[in-house]
């Protein structure tokens, strides 16, 4: 192999990081997804010989980081690297050796460099639709949950499997969408590939060892010195949330150890009946993604860079559900595992992570359909339609900063325009705006979350399909921060709702909801009363919570809403 | 354009005013330095520097064509107006709440921009339209009434109105305005259906609100400069070049001042599309390089790539969503933390970084020896021969290569163990490579092949890097004109007048409505000419069509051009197989058995631009006359080689050079590696291209 430069392999790491950007770039530009187009749930990799990860792109979704690095071993394995031809291209939505459900599914691409084989492309999306129950908490297994496509070849050197189509284009409810996400994942590669040949074109490389041993062996040093700067210890973390029918206790244990931190989730909550049970590789892709914001945030992703946090859970624990366990939702609690090991890490090094936040994305999907109690005139041009709306409630109060108002933390996803929607399909929302005093009280205060009022036209009833946590168990405050608000969702005529399941709302109603606040840090006592005072201008808090939380004195409180009312500056 | 006559283009840029006075075929240009205070005062200053050089009086001027960037900085510097929202009940939160998403995964400090208005700054409406134009709450006249009383109190100056689904229906939008005329009649008001008549209600009301926030600031500097002009004997009209890449009347621009927001750099990729034009160059790759970013645009058939939306003010390293979308046709540019006061260092993984911060100009490059510590791009440039120690900007600035080398030592070379010029080299090669992404990244989502274009490369740092940047895009040939310091000003004097009327309207193609269709573009044919026909009573107009299309449930929206015909006898067949094309270039191929649907229709009228004169074919002839040697590094053979040192003033049509070779003059350095040449042409550009026995690194 041609020896190269210490500026080149600085150029081709640069370059592979842009390699794997374009590639995610071409499947949200040509996903038919809501999830992946809208939200960017959706990841692209590139890996060596090995099954190795060199290079992974930022998205919207830290649920795929971990997954996706080990996907491509499963592919091996299951597949066999002699049986790898150039012009394959391999797929599967196995939760356990994809990405956690049955929704996403994750296209793998042996990359062959003149009729060599040298590294793999991957990519994953979470699709419309996969047939089964549809998307929600209400399945009893992975059965009813949807369509299973073990590891299996889609493209066969260049021939793509027609009986795998038709059985997918059988089986789904939006078979020309579905379908046409799995060319997108395919073309995606594709366009990963193209650029990579280039590369090795243009440096007169043979195979990926050279930059790949360049790639994992600084990132192993990077993430080694971050780690091993920390004082060592253990500290362990809990958080109590509403499950689906009881509450689901998580429990962590974190060490800090020469070269590696350790997290191990003994002692939480069994399996529950319906579908927030959680993969293990999607507990892993979250509680490392947690440790890294935390220690390493500015390390790419690759196999290096990650194998230094060691997570681990009991087995047929709600954290490393085994088949056929119903996982549909298990991003409700995945996402609820970054404020766990900030229990713990809090212990370990303060002064460094927020206090709990609203967690999971508060989603949920509607289905349209002409109203059995409307009129027949109300009734005409009524249609059928799916709409998947996802909106965020507020992140935790930082030791310097407050809290994020309405913004998704961990996951990174982006919620659809209002107008976009209700161009979608029968759906108006009424409302969607901050919710005042739900960002817990706090020295920095939570961030708030958002009140959204749903309902359909004229015509139409809906059901909806609900995946909100945080009803009875709202956002602890750190150190002395008040709680954020809960979830609260109730029909118009104030008929009682339940955060997670499929229910129906008739004709004429409307359904509100508050998402949840993120919770506040440290004593409100402390707050800055300039803060306060801005607070109270903007309707970020009441006066009421202005006087219970913050001892402002009734005459402070009028001189600053006196202020407002002449638009002079607080 | 009719009787041109003397004209002048001036540019406000953030640190220098640029002017150009083009007196029959002749330009005269000229720097002063921007005066915030009082931004006409250089304008003034400028104008009898270069009329005096010229020879000419400022009343002779018939036309001042003003592009800047006083929009652009009143909104990153947040130093608008007194500025109140009126929005539908339960969407008082929208530009805070924006996607709801963070723009960088891992850091748990984030900070949000925050919203241009304050929470208590923005008022609510009881009222409701649908996404068809349905009243589902009418607005109650009294309430607004009473609204307005508020707002008297609290001695707002400016009001943005927006309201949900306002783009298929306006007559809310025009209901509260009537009666903030009533109420108020001294405060400027601005409608987002009429400011952005597009779907998406964060990116229109905060485009709205932007153009209310910096409306009674810009209105008033227009005035002023009108008056000062006139004062001063330029008594002629001025217009203003918009973002779009056109230019507007003063009225127009001071009623929608935020379509003023990046007309410099705009103006630069209309200077790069003339230049285009002149050599019959149908593609493209305009390549600005400045002291703290880079630009790139993609030019077809000298048309310049638009957009209808972008970002602005963006607050975290450049980062695609730390900013504020604004969305207003646009120049497609791709803006990247890359310039000559870009500075490098090495982070946890032992890699090269550079950018975007950057040296400025206090204090600078460390080669400046003005206390600058840190090594920048410039600095890399000298230690590898770029540039002349002794000769730069004209000799003014002394360089000093000592600073350079310990700057590069210290930062980057202790950490790598890499000397100097080694450092130097990683330093260039990544910056050129991060320019190179960007192009690469902005080419695949246009669906373009770079390989098929030719660059043409200006500002202060672009001609030192191009010749690098072409051999990573693969582009054999790269225009480098003259005048490059000032291109944005040339732009402006080659801009037609312009103005492009947006409007959102679904329509799928099963739904296609013909007589709809041509009463749709019928409108906004209307609207965009009457801005157009406000410059120019007289001149011919012309109007391009588009439409944007999707497959329902796609997010994402392309461009396809409709020809005259497609325009006056729409049929829903031919958009179809026009968007099928368009998706499958794009794309690689279409999807069988989609709906399609028309999402917003576009009408850009304009002037015809005047003819173009082709540039005469030169002869190759002699050989520049070599009036010096130098240790030019060559990253192609990643090695130092030794290069000619040749005058660009000698650089006369014909005259050609062979790499390495360095060509100097005042404002800048050409670098010719050795795997190209570079040969004058008849309008003093000088052409770059890889040496014909295909010779390559």
């Amino acid at each position: 192999m041609k020896k190269h430069s210490n500026v080149a392999y600085q150029v081709m790491w640069n370059r592979l990081i842009s390699v794997v950007e374009e590639q995610a770039l071409a499947l949200v530009r040509t996903a038919f997804s809501t999830s992946v187009r809208e939200a960017g749930d959706l990841s692209a990799g590139l890996y060596n010989a090995d099954g190795d990860m060199l290079a992974q792109a930022v998205t919207g979704t830290p649920g795929h980081v971990n997954a996706m690095a080990a996907a491509v071993k499963h592919f091996m394995r299951r597949i066999g690297v002699e049986n790898m031809l150039e012009g394959d291209v391999y797929i599967t939505n196995d939760p356990w050796e994809g990405t956690g459900h049955l929704h996403d599914l994750t296209v793998v691409s042996p990359s062959f460099f003149n009729g060599e084989f040298v590294g793999f492309f991957a990519c994953t999306a979470h699709v419309v639709d996969i047939g089964g129950r549809g998307f929600g908490v209400d399945a009893n297994s992975v059965y009813e949950e949807g369509l299973y496509i073990p590891i299996m070849k889609f493209i066969d050197a260049g021939v793509v499997n027609e009986t795998l189509v038709n059985i997918v284009r059988g089986n789904v409810r939006e078979p020309d969408q579905v379908v046409g996400d799995i060319y997108s994942l395919s073309t995606c590669n594709e366009v990963g590939h193209r650029r990579l040949v280039a590369m090795m074109e243009e440096f007169s490389l043979s195979d990926l060892g050279g930059i790949s041993d360049f790639i994992l062996e600084n990132s192993r040093k990077a993430t080694l010195e971050r780690i091993n700067a920390l004082a060592r210890g253990e500290a362990t973390g809990h958080m109590r949330i509403d499950g689906y029918d009881e509450p689901v206790d998580l429990h962590v244990k974190i060490s800090i150890e020469q070269d590696r931190i350790v997290c191990d989730w003994d002692g939480t909550s069994g399996i529950s009946r319906k579908g927030i049970n959680v993969p293990h590789i999607y507990t892993k892709a979250y509680a490392c993604y947690a440790l890294k914001c935390a220690i390493a945030p500015d390390i790419p992703n690759n196999a290096a860079s990650l194998a230094p946090f060691e997570v681990s859970a009991p087995e047929n624990s709600i954290l490393n559900a085994l088949h056929p366990a119903p996982v549909a939702i298990r991003h409700v609690i995945g996402h609820m595992l970054p404020d766990t090991v900030y229990d713990a890490l809090d212990k370990l090094l303060p002064d460094l992570v927020p206090a709990e936040g609203a967690g999971s994305l508060c989603n949920f999907q509607i289905s349209v359909r002409p109203g059995v109690d409307a009129t027949e005139e109300e009734r005409e041009g009524a249609i059928r339609a799916e709409v998947l709306v996802f909106n965020s409630g507020g992140s935790g109060a930082r030791p310097g900063l407050d809290g994020m108002n309405a913004t998704a933390f961990p996951s990174g996803v982006m919620t659809m325009p209002v107008e976009a929607t209700e161009q979608v399909g029968p759906v108006i929302i009424w409302r969607k705006e901050l919710r005042p005093d739900s960002g817990g009280a706090g020295r920095t205060r939570g961030g708030l979350g958002q009140y959204l009022d749903v309902g359909v036209t004229t015509g139409h009833e809906f059901d909806i399909s609900a995946m909100f946590d945080r009803v009875d168990h709202p956002a602890r405050g750190r150190r002395g921060g008040h709680n954020g608000g809960p979830t609260t969702i109730e029909q118009d005529d104030a008929t009682a709702m339940k955060g997670k399941g499929r229910q129906f709302v008739p004709h004429g109603r409307f359904v509100r909801m508050a998402l949840p606040g993120g919770a506040g840090y440290g004593s409100p006592a402390d707050r800055d009363p300039a803060l306060v005072r801005q607070d109270l201008a903007g309707g970020y808090i009441s006066a009421d919570e202005a006087r219970q939380h913050y001892a402002m004195t009734d005459a402070e409180i009028n001189a600053v809403l006196e202020k407002v009312r002449r638009g002079e500056p607080v | 354009m009719t009787s041109p006559g003397n004209r002048l283009g001036v540019d406000i840029g953030g640190t220098f005013t640029d002017i150009v006075l083009e007196a029959g075929d002749r330009l005269t240009s000229t720097k002063v330095l921007t005066t915030y205070s009082a931004p006409e005062t250089a304008i003034i200053e400028g104008m009898h520097k270069v009329c005096a050089e010229a020879g000419v009086a400022p009343s002779s001027i018939s036309q001042i064509i003003h592009g800047t960037t006083l929009a652009t900085n009143a909104l990153i510097e947040r130093r608008g107006a007194k500025t109140a929202l009126i929005t539908t009940k339960g969407f008082r939160d929208v530009i805070e709440m924006r996607t709801e998403s963070r723009f960088e995964q891992y850091d748990l400090n984030l900070r949000l921009p925050d919203p241009l208005l304050r929470r208590e700054q923005r008022y609510v409406v009881d009222e409701r339209i649908d996404a068809r134009g349905g009243v589902l709450v009418p607005i109650d006249r009294s309430e607004v009434e009473k609204l307005a009383d508020a707002l008297a109190d609290a001695n707002y100056e400016s009001i943005a109105v927006g309201l949900l689904h306002s783009y298929v229906n306006d007559s809310h939008e025009r209901l509260i305005r009537d009666i903030l005329a009533e109420r108020l009649p001294d405060v400027m008001v601005s409608l987002s259906s009429e400011v952005s008549p597009q779907m998406r209600e964060y990116e229109r009301f905060n485009t709205t609100i932007a153009n209310a926030y910096i409306k009674p600031l810009m209105k008033n500097y227009l005035r002023r400069l009108n008056g000062s002009l006139s004062k001063e004997g330029a008594d002629c009209p001025v217009f203003l070049m918009h973002s779009g890449g056109g230019i507007i009347s003063l009225e127009s621009a001071a009623e929608f001042p935020v379509r003023l927001v990046e007309s410099g750099p705009a103006g630069g990729a209309v200077f790069a599309a003339s230049i285009a034009a002149r050599h019959g160059l149908d593609k493209v790759l305009s390549f600005d390089m400045g002291g703290t970013t880079a630009k790139i645009c993609l030019i077809k058939n000298s048309t310049p790539k638009t957009a209808r939306v972008f970002e602005v003010a963006r607050t975290y390293r450049f980062k695609k969503g730390s900013g504020m979308p604004i969305s207003i046709p646009v120049i497609d540019m791709v803006e990247i933390g890359a310039g000559g006061g870009s500075l490098a260092h090495v982070d946890a993984m032992n890699q090269i970084r550079v950018g975007p911060e950057s040296a400025g100009s206090e204090p600078g490059p460390a080669c400046y020896g003005q206390g600058g510590d840190k090594p920048a791009v410039t600095d890399a440039d000298l230690v590898l021969g770029k540039l002349d120690p002794d000769n730069f900007a004209g000799g003014s600035i002394a360089l000093h290569p000592d600073a350079s080398d310990k700057a590069l030592v210290t930062h980057l070379g202790a950490r790598l163990n890499m000397p100097a010029l080694e450092a130097a080299w990683g330093l260039a090669e990544v910056v050129d490579e991060n320019m190179a992404n960007a192009a690469r990244v902005h080419a695949v989502e246009n669906g373009e092949d770079l390989s098929e274009y030719t660059m043409i490369a200006f500002g202060g740092a672009a001609p030192l890097h191009a010749a690098r940047l072409c051999d990573k895009l693969g582009i054999d040939r790269c225009l480098i004109p003259e005048g490059a310091g000032v291109g944005s000003a040339i732009g402006f004097l080659r801009a037609p007048f312009s103005f492009e009327a947006n409007r959102s309207v679904f329509m799928t193609i099963d739904d296609f409505n013909a007589p709809r269709v041509q009463s749709l573009f019928k409108d906004l044919n209307r609207e965009a000419e009457a801005f157009v026909r406000n410059c120019d009573a007289s001149s011919k107009i012309s109007a391009d069509h588009k439409v944007y299309m999707r497959y329902a449930g796609q997010g994402w929206e392309i461009p396809v051009d409709l020809t005259d015909a497609e325009v006056r006898n729409p049929d829903a067949d031919v958009y179809l197989k026009r968007f099928e094309d368009e998706y499958a270039k794009l794309f690689g191929r279409s999807v069988d058995g989609m709906q399609a649907e028309i999402t917003v229709w576009s009408v850009n009228a304009y002037t015809s631009p005047a003819p173009v004169e082709p540039v005469d074919a030169v002869k190759r002839g002699d050989s520049a006359p070599v009036i010096g040697a130098r240790a030019l590094f060559d990253p192609g053979l990643s090695d130092v080689v030794d290069a000619t040192v040749v005058g660009r003033a000698d650089m006369h049509p014909g005259v050609v050079a062979k790499g390495p070779c360095v060509i100097t003059e005042d404002e800048t350095t050409v670098v010719v590696p050795t795997n190209r040449g570079v040969t004058a042409l008849a309008d003093a550009c000088l052409d770059l291209s890889l040496n014909t026995d295909g010779a390559s690194s």
